[in-house]
This record gives structure tokens, C-alpha cells and sequence, in this order.
């Protein structure tokens, strides 16, 4: 009992650690939104609006750089509703892990994106009677959250002192910081051949089709992988 | 503006929120079940190769490659999260800074 219960708290400051981590990285990238919206013709509230209710940074900067690129706003919002179809996705993953309903649910609903759900899927799901994938999920989506919105509002009234983010190396920080996040997922020669698909997909109708599509198509990799495979063992 | 916001918002909610209604049992079925764990991987990695290599709908070989391949070294010897970013904010940074890449 005692050495399940020190485990434990090992387990819980790491992941609380962590969750901290990927809060600051996160927030790198969040005051860049910050400044690119507010650059872009958005006001200040309407650019915090963007981080704390829509909270899915690709969605974020999908709408704002369609806005910015001479798009319509209707285009813009479309747009954005393709890049967060894959929460549909992350949601439908970690329901059954998180085990939430009535306002809580409401809430782990807006917090889930992709480092929320790549953390608490980075853990074994059985660790502490799934206690370790919901602390996981729960600690990143809050930390994300907080950091995320101090940033965007850091970013967005200093829009002036920071320059240009690509001097800062953030573009390359922000590829890092999800490759770091899908890193762990991949467990298997089937998931390595996933990744390697997804990654070819969206490249290769990058320059053909509007931007959010691509990644979108990269999703297809994964039903045919997972029709196919899991027929086989049937 | 405002409307773009808003309805942006809505439907990013929306679409997180269908994805907690879908009934278990659908889940349980071995197909969805493995379609639904490989979403992120490749979705993730999708974003990880834009994210690297496109600039708009142009795909470009700038400091985000020698970035990313620090970072990669980084994750092979399971170098912490925030010093993987760090590493490659640094790497893409410095290129730039030297003039050794765009």
C-alpha cells in the first residue's frame, strides 16, 4: 500500500512536471498568435476571444491567416471548423478515459486538444486504475489552457516590442514541440508507417488544395491502416 | 470580425463536444476502436511535416529542417519536452541569425 502510494506520487509530480512543460512551450507560440492577430486586424478582445473559446491553436491560426490572407470571414470559419474536426476525434478518444459528465464533461470537452490528449494517451491507460491518463489529461489541458491565454494577451498588446516570431525560431519550435508530442504514440511498425503516411499525404497536396485540407487527408491514412489491420485480425 | 470569432468558436466547440456524444458501443468495435487510435498519428504527424516544411502553399527547405533534426536527435536520447522545443527554437534561431538559412 505505501509503495503503491509513493509510485504514485512519483507519477504525479512527473506528470504535473510535464504538464508545466508543454504549458510554457505551448505559451511560446501563444504569444505569437497574440501578435499575429492583433497585427492582422483583429482587436485585442477579439483576438483573446479566439484563445479562450475556440482553445485549438491550429483552428486559431487558420482562421486568423485566412482572414489576414484576403480570405471572406465565411471562408475563415470554415476553414477553422476543418482544422478542429480532429478534437471530434481526440474526444471521442479520451471520453471513455476520462469517465466526466455533467459540467465537468462540459469543460474537458473545451480542453481537449492535441498536447491534452497526446499526454494522457502518453500514459499507460491501466497506471493507477487509469488515474495517471486523467491527471495527465486534466493537468496539460489546464496548464495549456492558463498559459496559452496569458500568452495570446502577452502577445497581443505588445504586438510591437517582439519582431518577427520566425527570428525566435517559434515556427520551429512549434514543429518540435508536436513532433515530441507524437513521438510516444508511435509504438509499432503499423503506427511508424501511419505517421510516415499522414506526413507524405498532407505534403503532397499542400501546394494543390487550400491550407487545413492537407492534414485533414492525412486522417484518411489512419482509417484505411485501422480498417485493414483490424480485419485481419478478425 | 466579430462574426468569424464567434462562429469559429461555436463550431471548434461543437466539434470537440459530438466526438464525447458518440455512443461507447461503437467505440468497443475492434475497426473503430483502431481507426480512433491512430487518428492522432497521423493527423499529428501531418501537422509536424506542414509545420516543418510548408510555407503557405509553397513547400520550402529552410532553418525548420536542421530544427527539426536536433529535435529528433533530442527524442532519441529522451531528452525532456520543454529542452526538445528549446533545442529547436535555438537551432532554427541561430541559423537565421548567422545567415545560414531562411
Amino acid at each position: 500500500m505505501n509503495a503503491a502510494l509513493t509510485d504514485w506520487n512519483i507519477a504525479r509530480r512527473q506528470i504535473a512536471g510535464n504538464a508545466v512543460s508543454i504549458g510554457f512551450a505551448v505559451a511560446m507560440y501563444g504569444v505569437s498568435f497574440g501578435a499575429l492577430g492583433t497585427t492582422t486586424g483583429l482587436t485585442i478582445p477579439q483576438t483573446m476571444a479566439l484563445s479562450l473559446l475556440m482553445f485549438t491553436g491550429a483552428s486559431q491560426f487558420t482562421l486568423v491567416s485566412t482572414l489576414a490572407s484576403g480570405g471572406t470571414a465565411l471562408t475563415a470559419v470554415i476553414a477553422s471548423w476543418l482544422m478542429g474536426t480532429r478534437n471530434a476525434a481526440y474526444s471521442m478518444r479520451m471520453t471513455p478515459l476520462l469517465k466526466t459528465s455533467g459540467p465537468g464533461k462540459l469543460v474537458a470537452v473545451q480542453l481537449t486538444i492535441d498536447e491534452s490528449t497526446a499526454m494522457g494517451l502518453a500514459q499507460d491507460e491501466e497506471a493507477f486504475q487509469g488515474r495517471a491518463s486523467r491527471l495527465a489529461f486534466w493537468a496539460t489541458g489546464l496548464s495549456v489552457y492558463l498559459l496559452w491565454n496569458l500568452a495570446t494577451f502577452i502577445g497581443a498588446v505588445s504586438v510591437s516590442a517582439i519582431g518577427d516570431p520566425k527570428s525566435f525560431g517559434l515556427d520551429a519550435a512549434i514543429a518540435a514541440g508536436l513532433f515530441a508530442l507524437v513521438w510516444p504514440q508511435i509504438k509499432s511498425r503499423t503506427d511508424l508507417s501511419v505517421a510516415f503516411g499522414g506526413a507524405l499525404i498532407a505534403l503532397a497536396l499542400t501546394p494543390i488544395v487550400p491550407p487545413g485540407i492537407p492534414v485533414l487527408a492525412a486522417a484518411l491514412v489512419s482509417v484505411i491502416v485501422g480498417w485493414v489491420t483490424s480485419r485481419r485480425l478478425m | 470580425m466579430w462574426f468569424a470569432v464567434l462562429a469559429g468558436a461555436a463550431g471548434c466547440y461543437a466539434l470537440k463536444y459530438v466526438g464525447s456524444v458518440i455512443p461507447v458501443r461503437i467505440l468497443e468495435q475492434p475497426t473503430i476502436k483502431k481507426i480512433v487510435l491512430l487518428l492522432p498519428i497521423s493527423l499529428l504527424s501531418a501537422l509536424v511535416a506542414v509545420q516543418t516544411f510548408a510555407s503557405s502553399q509553397d513547400l520550402v527547405l529552410d532553418a525548420r529542417v536542421p530544427a527539426l533534426a536536433a529535435a529528433t536527435v533530442a527524442l532519441k536520447f529522451k531528452t525532456p519536452f520543454i529542452l526538445v522545443v528549446l533545442l529547436a527554437a535555438v537551432t532554427a534561431a541561430a541559423l537565421r541569425y548567422f545567415g545560414l538559412a531562411v
